[in-house]
């Protein structure tokens, strides 16, 4: 295999577990909720949410492994991936990594990615690469429903009480300074654009935008500024503090049992 | 003879105090209004009543159902309605209302001669 082959496949294999962690580290900062919803039937629907991430992480690590062994046959499996690295290896985003505050913060943070995740895979759908394409053809539907159960809940929050308004205001300034990073590519997420396996996420930005703004709109709360100064850095391997606490409660077992199994 | 009119069975109504009916217990102002949730399944023409749950209105009731209700496949359709509508009978009338019925044989139609020719009986 040539250098420069072997070089896009690296890239490949970035892009596919920077999707998978994502959805990772979203589905277990979700699956905190579980036993803590304030009310039985939205603990319920959260941890749905956080199992169907979950579950798409598992696809993307699943082939990332495959591409990962086929390259250098270290023997990868999806739990490696997950958990077996570290904080920089990581490469989701700084917006799915933020603690989950209160309800407001987390439906908001749902909402944000969920729509993204929207737009992502409603092009993925058309990658090169058929199993990337498959995967999202399968998430998509789930994540459409993520996009109507958040923004359903952003309205009637933000549209709601005098205490609700003022928790989603909060919410909104916690969290809008790490949405830049969504639609700032990497340089393996522009590899996976020029290589038609994915697709360019600035591209995806306006439409993102629009969506934000007639729901915010809909929910009586001020539409963020798109043009005020942004976090990044989550995608290269450069997190806030609290990917370590994830990684921490999440990869314990695994770390001190090594192959342990139940 | 003192008859009560009881009209809710299902949960807790605290809505509607004008006619009696029964508060096993106590809702806070602050809880949302219950909700009877029926879900038909893929091979069954009818809805089936499936449980009840709390809800804000009916578009949460339903995202609830289908977090509650269907997460392993039950259902292709879902209806919902507010535990406060459905009015049920007494379980303490049960022998007035039913047990007439008990010895009225005559009543199922299995004293009719079939021709050979009706199929699907």
């Amino acid at each position: 295999m040539t250098n420069s082959k072997s070089k896009t496949q690296t890239q490949k294999i970035n892009c596919t577990i920077h999707l998978a962690d994502n959805a990772l580290i979203l589905g277990h900062r979700d699956s905190e909720w579980c036993g803590h919803g304030p009310v039985l039937e939205q603990d319920i629907a959260i941890t749905n949410i956080s199992l169907d991430l979950i579950g798409q992480a598992r696809n993307f690590y699943q082939y990332a492994a495959e591409l990962i062994n086929h390259e250098n046959g270290s023997g990868a499996t999806e739990d490696t991936l997950a958990y077996l690295r570290d904080n920089r290896d990581f490469k989701n985003c700084l917006l799915v990594e933020q603690s989950n505050g209160d309800w407001a913060v987390t439906i908001l943070r749902q909402f944000l990615f969920s729509v993204y995740q929207y737009l992502l895979y409603k092009q993925l759908q058309r990658s090169n690469d058929t199993q990337i394409a498959a995967i999202a053809e399968k998430a998509l539907k789930e994540v459409v429903y993520h996009v109507q159960w958040s923004s359903e809940w952003v309205i009637r929050l933000g549209d709601g009480t005098e205490e609700s308004h003022k928790r989603m205001l909060k919410a909104t300034d916690d969290l809008w300074t790490f949405t830049g990073e969504l639609f700032n590519p990497t340089l393996f997420e522009k590899e996976a654009a020029a290589n038609g396996y994915s697709v360019d996420v600035a591209t995806l930005k306006n439409e993102w935008m629009q969506k934000i703004k007639i729901t915010f709109e809909q929910a009586t709360l001020p539409v963020p500024n798109e043009n005020v100064w942004m976090q990044s850095g989550g995608k290269e391997g450069i997190h806030t503090e609290n990917l370590s606490y994830i990684l921490a409660d999440m990869q314990f077992l695994q770390r001190a049992y090594p192959g342990c199994e139940w | 003879m003192n008859i009560i009119i009881r009209k809710f069975f299902y949960g807790d109504i605290p809505e509607d105090k004008s006619v009696g009916g029964i508060q096993s217990h106590s809702v806070s102002k602050n809880d949302w209004p219950l909700w009877e949730v029926f879900i038909r399944s893929k091979q069954g023409l009818d809805h089936k009543h499936v449980g009840s749950l709390h809800a804000a209105d009916a578009r949460m009731a339903i995202e609830n159902a289908r977090d509650v209700y269907t997460r392993r496949m039950e259902g292709v359709s879902i209806w919902v309605v507010e535990s406060k509508y459905i009015h049920a009978s007494n379980p303490d009338e049960a022998e007035s209302l039913y047990d007439p019925a008990n010895d009225k044989a005559y009543r199922h139609p299995t004293f009719y001669d079939l021709p050979d020719a009706v199929k699907h009986m």
